[in-house]
């Protein structure tokens, strides 16, 4: 089936060409850096895709993404430290351990409701950072440098920017696929009437929990991976990266760009980070600027970004048809 | 009376100091409609939550075709064949109202975890779904959310979930409430088309709706069972006329 050319598809097609084309224009332009914040953005992204699945799609308000990022980081910073430096073990582990992470806490959590299950997200992320400052052996609250990055079969190379560029972002392409495969799965719509209507799901036979911690597991493990991504990203790997604020910025991506759809999140991220590094560069208080910015996503445009993209197109069609 | 294929003994709940359900014995027979009436606060919303399974009895046996189900979830005894509806509008509302339908057939379409093939395109969910909606008269409306239906399509897509389910039983839980004349007129035809298929266990408070319905009939007050038989005997019951009755009539004549 052909997207039909409503102004929003064709912004998200322009969108997805533009990062791909995106290391070619960095080249032209002698310009390393927009290589680098890009890898960033596409990481980042392709964490809140993740998140968007159970909060977008699930309901579920998890507080503590984060801590996906930084145990998927931390798989690879504490392999490479061990002189593991093999991708094919540092990232299965990296997802391993995420996904282990998630189902411990998902079934703990998954009991509460709204504000609690907020709370406990929260405080089970906040407990995994403070576990690992405190491992001295792997730098603690210092953090974690990573000397090699991960090693794959020969002509793939990390360490070429460009190459881990589109490793990323061909991962991000499979998340956003895996993630709009899922959402108009059976299971999907099993996931999204728990959102709506919880006790009718289990009303009319479904047994929600299992769906909904699925959901969490599903997520946390796709965070793990952009998590070792980061990693090797960054060459280094700290508490930081699980720290509640970076918990926040993930839900700011996905609320920002739009729950409503598998392709929000990434417009979320592009336009939180981008912004994020062109205010700063005009004054350091630019969260003065982002902060009501994002106040008038949330009154007038709920479905976010993409949400108002949607309507644009929608308002063009009447127009047409008038 | 047809064999029995609801049956409950002893039933008792309490909430604190007040006794919702008060050694409540009663059975459905296969087939029948069976009406439960009683003032507001009779307990008959209590019981229902209790026959679906929202709520654990604190005393007290409910089989369902023969077997015990007291302790059974929610999503089982729906499995088993007993679907509610609800008395207030729950619904999915941002979802299409197929979306709506179509998941209540998935629901007994064996386990949802099918991660990839796309279940809007699902003709094995989507057909039974039509089907249903057009039972009920809604299958125009297919593809609008649920949303923005008005109160009365709303109820009627309650039974269409309920329907789908292919179910053995419906608890029906006020399924004319907020209904205008014409709707509600609308849905005792419905009911009484669907009467013919399934067992019904009906609460409701239009007295001219359960007397043109009902098979048997089971009055409460205060969670307790004060009369049960034919609705003749209902309407000369004594005791019946004293405690509702009179109250009701007053309403219904109004």
């Amino acid at each position: 089936m052909m997207p039909a050319l409503t102004v929003r598809n064709i912004v998200v097609a322009v969108l997805l060409v533009a990062l791909a084309l995106l290391p070619l224009y960095a080249q032209l332009a002698h310009d390393r850096f927009l290589l680098t914040l890009f890898t960033r953005i596409v990481i980042l992204a392709m964490a809140a895709v993740s998140l968007n699945l159970i909060l977008g799609f699930g309901g579920m308000m998890s507080f503590g993404h984060a801590a996906y990022l930084g145990i998927g980081g931390y798989a690879v910073g504490m392999l490479a430290h061990e002189h593991v430096y093999s991708g094919f073990v540092q990232w299965p582990v990296a997802l391993g351990a995420s996904a282990l992470f998630a189902l411990v806490i998902g079934a703990l959590s998954l009991r509460t409701r709204g504000v609690y299950f907020i709370m406990i997200t929260l405080a089970f992320a906040q407990m995994a950072y403070y576990v690992v400052s405190g491992i001295a052996r792997y730098g603690g609250d210092d953090g974690l440098t990573i000397y090699k990055r991960s090693q794959f079969v020969a002509p793939l190379d990390l360490s070429n920017k460009t190459q881990f560029y589109y490793v990323c972002l061909v991962l991000l392409f499979g998340a956003i696929y895996l993630v709009w495969r899922l959402i108009n799965s059976r299971f999907g719509l099993a996931l999204q009437g728990i959102r709506s209507n919880e006790l009718r799901m289990r009303a009319i036979g479904f047994p929600t929990y299992r769906y909904r911690l699925t959901a969490f597991v599903i997520a946390g493990t796709l965070c793990g991976l952009a998590g070792a991504l980061l990693a090797n990203h960054t060459d280094f790997v700290s508490p930081a990266m699980m720290y509640w604020t970076r918990s926040g910025d993930l839900i700011i991506m996905v609320v920002l760009g739009g729950m409503g759809s598998a392709i929000g999140p990434v417009i979320g991220a592009v336009a939180l980070l981008v912004l994020e590094e062109t205010l700063s560069g005009i004054t350091e208080y630019w969260q003065i600027i982002l902060g009501p910015l994002l106040l008038l996503v949330v009154l007038f445009a709920r479905g976010g970004i993409d949400g108002l993209l949607m309507k644009v197109g929608r308002r063009q069609d009447d127009e047409v048809r008038s | 009376m047809n064999a029995p294929l609801l049956k409950v003994e002893k039933l008792a709940k309490r909430f604190g100091g007040i006794v919702a359900t008060d050694d409540l014995s009663l059975e459905v027979g296969t087939g029948d409609l069976h009406a439960i009436i009683g003032p507001n606060g009779a307990g008959k919303t209590t019981l229902i939550a209790q026959l679906s399974g929202q709520l654990r009895p604190d005393t007290g046996h409910i089989r369902f075709d023969g077997r015990d189900i007291t302790a059974l979830p929610m999503y089982k005894r729906n499995r088993r064949g007993l679907a509610r509806s609800f008395q207030i509008t729950s619904l999915f509302l941002d979802l299409s109202v197929l979306d709506n339908v179509a998941l209540a057939v998935q629901a007994h379409a064996g386990h949802s975890f099918r991660f990839w093939g796309n279940a809007r395109r699902d003709a094995a969910l989507r057909e039974p779904a039509r089907a249903a909606l057009e039972q009920v008269g809604l299958i125009d409306r297919a593809d609008r959310p649920a949303a923005a239906l008005s109160h009365g399509e709303h109820r009627l897509l309650e039974l269409a979930m309920a329907l789908a389910g292919k179910p053995r039983m419906l608890l029906l839980d006020e399924p004319m409430a907020g209904l205008g004349p014409e709707e509600s007129s609308r849905m005792v035809d419905m009911l009484r088309a669907l009467k013919a298929k399934f067992t019904i266990l009906l609460v409701e408070h239009d007295m001219e709706a359960v007397f043109a319905l009902a098979d048997r009939i089971t009055v409460l007050v205060y969670g307790r069972v004060i009369a049960s038989g034919a609705p003749d005997d209902i309407r000369a019951n004594e005791q019946v006329r004293e405690a509702y009755l009179g109250d009701a009539e007053e309403g219904v004549v109004s």
